[in-house]
């Protein structure tokens, strides 16, 4: 077979590298080589990185199956599966199998992945113990797993930690054993590593740590490990996740340079000219990866080479970054994440939404990053720390991401603002240009589609939902979007669907909701009841009899629940105005019940802080007397309109903002939002309620007003939208009331407006608003349908329509008090 | 009478919800009672920075607690995941007659 006429190309190895070199070599010269391909796996390429979501169950084995048996065949590419190669003979150019059969080469590419680790302590090799490398091991695994099992996983790094995850799934009790008492130590530092234990223990998994493993017991099937401490921990199933060491054993034995990994140059070649190598197996420059990015650029430059299409091809090395795959747990890290004495840090930390980013900077470069819990700009701080760019000019707000391009008017939405040069697809090196020129080209409409044929979001996976905005904002309406992931561990259904749920299948209760969709938990948790209950409440708001525990306890209780265990009470000023009687009400008030503390807040009104939760009712009663209102400062809920004083009284107002603001707090006060919503009305361009960081803004001009969407303060600051001008208050108060129940119709459950105006465009608002009167009109009277009538909540609650009895203590026990113990 | 208290009938507390016991120098008890009626006793402190557990969404047999969200398991008292911490659990009974609530008798 050595002599046809076509060269004949030999790879050893049908993994990731390997079979990505071909591709690329066969798209670009299809015919240039005879290709002949051996695996020691039985399968064709399939997807390694996805093991760990095939362990999980979230994938099945379909769909990890990157390259079918159909696929060779079709290019003419012959498949040798489970054979192996033993022996390289290179004077003979040629190749030994594990059948004995022998195969000549032109040329020889080696692309034999890593050996994964294993600890040579006693009893590694009982049944039941194994690493994590390939499919084999994974079926292993699932054949033990069973709910109620034990697994004990030994190596907290990036794979020991998905198969826990993945083991967890299946309904094991895993313990994960680390040497260090810091997780995934090659990529996060000590802060970063400690909140992502707890995210993980928040999950189920626990942790045994610094621990060192001595020996493994069982005698025909492992029952559990012993420590070094003595101490033993019972096991069904024992994963060794402890690294992975480049496959030199053929190289090696042919002669090949080796150190760490087989040597080779900027072309890829070995130290035999006949022979490259790619993937895991190689060390370039002093580097061997373990990522696929880096392995996807080798074989672009090998395939390059092969073809002849560009001999100065070249490899140079890369800058990788890693993500943890575990639905729900966003963890970036890249580059020099430690730093040294010369390199500053600049840190965010919010605990309670259980974040944290770092960058680490060096002369005003970016030189690494760890982000957990926010992703978002991972890429963007990658493209900084390759290009070297002199951060300097956006510095002070560099971790709250891409400095935002909005222009007022044109309401960009976030992957619009990016430039075409973007990398969006990290594993696969895809930029944002290449791939909307696809899209448009090529015609695609799926995400299946742009992955065929961009590559983008292939391999890890974790660039999908750029990936998904992107093709929405180039199709526009034409996009139809995939499933996205589940709301919560109770359900299947994303918060999107069982919004439409809710809607279209007309579920009036949280309980017939989860009986109906299959809840898979008793009753719920905090996440989905109260999710449901707010959909609930805007589509069926005649029907709903709604539980307050299905509520936080401050939309329960009607008042904010603060560090000590008191609630502040905060009545409507309405459009932040008051009158002297009503400043009387709220002193005697304040004086009656000893409040400790009265404050101005920032929304324009007045708060009362520290009221016990006993206190509640009869301090509403009291309030409720001169009129006062809840101001729902507590709620997912139309919370303040602020105004200035317009043209009552400045001298460069052009409209009454006062009158405005008031008029419009009067008709949208008391109603749920999808997350809290804030109005202002300015009384002339010069703004001074802030109206353009207001969800719902308006800003008079000397011919009408000016309506703003999507606007807030807060963490990320978003100026708003632009959606039109309108002549009167009373086209105002049309589109105010058609927009506040679009947002309450379309918005999942805890987006703001701002998120929400970006991901579905301000155009397609204005079509829906601006474009079509009668739809507006529509939506203004459902909104005003839902509320009638209306009626205040504190009242409700004293009046006793929703009872005020669990507010008092069911009992005072003569229990020993300090002075009858004495 | 060896600590145990009459504290009410299973039906002042609503299901998913829970009432509160004063209880002297111990603070303030919180009665939980679940959706499947079961009821539990727990010292109204949070272990995470003392919030109180009481006015948490009750759901299966936890509580989460209000203040930052961490979820406790009704019949221990002990935070669930990741987060280490255990407030005390008091014995109930709910018997034929109503609730009974044991708190340590003097001097325990
Ligand atoms: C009382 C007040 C501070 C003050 O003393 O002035 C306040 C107090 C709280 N704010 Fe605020 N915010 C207050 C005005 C604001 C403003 C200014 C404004 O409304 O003009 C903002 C920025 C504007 C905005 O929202 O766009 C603001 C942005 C936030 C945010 C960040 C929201 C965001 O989308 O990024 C939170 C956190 C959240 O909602 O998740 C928050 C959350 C909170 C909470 C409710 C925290 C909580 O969940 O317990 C605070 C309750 C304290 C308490 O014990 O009552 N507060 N908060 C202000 C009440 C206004 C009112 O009369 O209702
Ligand atoms: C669970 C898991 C999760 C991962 N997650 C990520 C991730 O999120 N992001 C990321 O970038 N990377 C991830 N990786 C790493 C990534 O999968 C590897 O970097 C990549 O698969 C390496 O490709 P390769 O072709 O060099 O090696 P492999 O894919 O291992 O392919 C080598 C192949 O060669 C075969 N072989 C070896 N010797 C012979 C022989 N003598 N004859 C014939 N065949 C032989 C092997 O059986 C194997 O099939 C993950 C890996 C695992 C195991
Ligand atoms: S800024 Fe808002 S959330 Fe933060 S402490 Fe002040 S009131 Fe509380
Ligand atoms: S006080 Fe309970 S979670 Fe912080």
């Amino acid at each position: 077979m050595s002599s046809s006429p076509t060269p004949h190309l030999l790879i050893i190895g049908n993994g990731m590298a390997g079979i990505r070199t071909v591709e690329e070599l066969t798209a670009l010269a299809p015919q240039a080589y005879q290709i002949t391909v051996f695996g020691a796996e039985p399968h064709g390429c399939y997807n390694r990185i996805l093991l760990s979501p095939l362990l999980a169950g979230e994938k099945s084995l379909p769909e990890i199956i990157t390259h079918p048996a159909s696929w060779y065949a079709e290019r003419g590419i012959a498949l040798h599966a489970s054979n192996p190669i033993t022996t390289i003979d290179r004077q003979a150019r040629r190749v030994i199998d594990s059948q004995g059969g022998v195969h000549s080469y032109d040329k020889l590419l080696l692309a034999t992945g890593s050996h994964p680790l294993v600890i040579p302590l006693p009893g590694h090799q009982l049944p039941g113990v194994v690493t994590f490398r390939n499919l084999a091991d994974v079926e292993k695994m699932l054949t033990v797993a069973a709910p109620g099992k034990q697994a004990i996983v030994i190596g907290g790094g990036l794979l020991g930690l998905e198969a826990a995850m993945g083991l967890l799934q299946q309904g094991m009790q895993v313990t994960v054993v680390h040497l260090l008492d810091i997780l995934m130590e090659r990529q996060l530092d000590g802060v970063a590593a400690s909140l992502l234990k707890s995210e993980l223990e928040a999950r189920g998994i626990r942790f045994h740590m610094p621990a060192q493993t001595e020996a493994i017991l069982g005698a025909s099937q492992v029952q559990g490990i012993r420590f070094k401490d003595g101490s033993v921990l019972p096991a069904d199933l024992v994963v060794m996740a402890v690294g992975v060491r480049p496959n030199t054993d053929l190289a090696k034995a042919a002669g090949l340079s080796c150190e760490r990994g087989i040597l080779v140059d900027d072309q890829l070649q070995t130290s035999d000219p006949h022979i490259l190598a790619v993937g895991e197996c190689v060390q370039h420059r002093g580097t061997v990866y373990g990522l696929v990015a880096p392995l996807f650029e080798q074989g672009k430059v090998i395939a390059r080479r092969l073809a002849g299409t560009d001999d100065a091809a070249a490899y140079r090395g890369s800058t990788t970054s890693t993500r943890l795959k575990v639905t729900g747990i966003e963890l970036f890290s890249a580059g020099n994440f430690l730093g040294d004495a010369e390199c500053d840090t600049i840190l965010f930390q919010d605990p309670s939404r259980r974040i944290y980013k770092k960058l680490v900077i060096k002369n005003h470069i970016v030189q690494g990053a760890v982000l957990l819990g926010d992703t978002m700009d991972g890429a963007w701080y990658m493209e900084l720390m390759r290009d070297g760019t002199d951060i300097t000019p956006f510095r002070h707000h560099i971790l709250f991401g891409r400095p935002h391009l909005g222009d007022a008017g044109h309401g960009p939405s976030s992957v619009a603002d990016l430039p075409a040069s973007y990398q969006v697809c990290g594993c696969n090196g895809v930029c944002k240009g290449s791939i909307e020129e696809s899209i448009i080209q090529k015609e695609l409409t799926t995400l299946e589609e742009v992955r065929a044929h961009t590559k983008a979001s292939a391999s890890c996976g974790s660039c999908t939902g750029m990936v998904e905005q992107i093709l929405a904002h180039t199709l526009g309406g034409d996009y139809v979007p995939a499933p996205v992931k589940p709301l919560c561990r109770c359900t299947t259904l994303s918060s999107d669907q069982l919004r439409i749920a809710v809607r279209d299948q007309h579920l009036t209760s949280v309980a017939t909701a989860m009986q109906q969709l299959a809840w898979q938990s008793q009753d719920g948790c905090p996440t989905c009841r109260q999710a449901l209950n707010y959909y609930i409440t805007v589509f069926w708001p005649a029907e709903h009899q709604e539980s307050p525990l299905d509520r936080f306890v401050n939309e329960r209780f009607h008042a904010n629940i603060q560090r000590d265990g008191t609630y502040s009470v905060v009545p409507r000023l309405w459009g932040g105005t008051t009158t002297p009687a009503q400043l009387r009400a709220i002193a005697d008030i304040a004086e009656r019940f000893a409040v400790p503390e009265i404050k101005l807040t920032g929304g324009q009104r007045i708060t009362l802080l520290g009221i016990k939760r006993e206190t509640l009712p009869a301090i509403w009663a009291a309030l409720g007397e001169h009129d006062l209102v809840s101001g729902h400062a507590y709620g997912k809920a139309v919370r303040t309109v602020k105004t200035c004083v317009g043209s009552r009284w400045c001298r460069f107002g052009v409209q009454d903002s006062e009158q405005m603001g008031v008029a419009l707090e009067k008709q949208l006060w008391n109603s749920w939002t999808s997350h809290k919503y804030k109005l202002a009305v300015s009384g002339c361009p010069r703004n001074c309620a802030e109206a353009t960081i207001k969800d719902f803004g308006v800003v008079a001009v000397e011919s009408g007003w000016e309506l703003h969407v999507g606007g807030n303060g807060g963490i990320k600051v978003r100026v708003t939208d632009l959606l039109c001008r309108v002549e009167s208050m009373a086209e105002v108060s049309e589109y105010a009331a058609a927009f506040l129940q679009l947002y309450r119709r379309e918005a999942v459950y805890l987006e703001r407006t701002a998120p929400w105006v970006e991901r579905v465009g301000i155009d397609w608002i204005r079509q829906q608003l601006v474009d079509q009167p009668a739809y507006r009109k529509q939506l203004h009277d459902a909104f005003v349908a839902a509320h009638q009538p209306l009626a205040d909540p504190w009242m409700e609650r004293v009046q006793g329509l929703a009872g005020t009895r669990d507010f008092l203590p069911l009992v005072s026990l003569p229990f020993p008090t300090l002075e009858n113990v004495a | 009478m060896n600590g145990w208290h009459y504290i009410g009938s299973l039906q002042d507390i609503p299901q998913q919800g829970s009432r509160i016991v004063e209880a002297g120098s111990l603070g303030n008890i919180a009665v939980f009672r679940t959706h499947g009626d079961q009821v539990f006793a727990l010292a109204d402190r949070c272990p995470h920075r003392h919030g109180p557990l009481s006015p948490g969404i009750v759901h299966g047999d936890k509580v989460t607690c209000p203040l930052h969200g961490w979820t406790i398991d009704l019949a221990t008292g002990a935070a669930l995941g990741a987060d280490h911490g255990c407030t005390r659990p008091f014995a109930i009974r709910n018997e034929a007659d109503g609730l009974y609530l044991q708190l340590p008798v003097n001097g325990d």
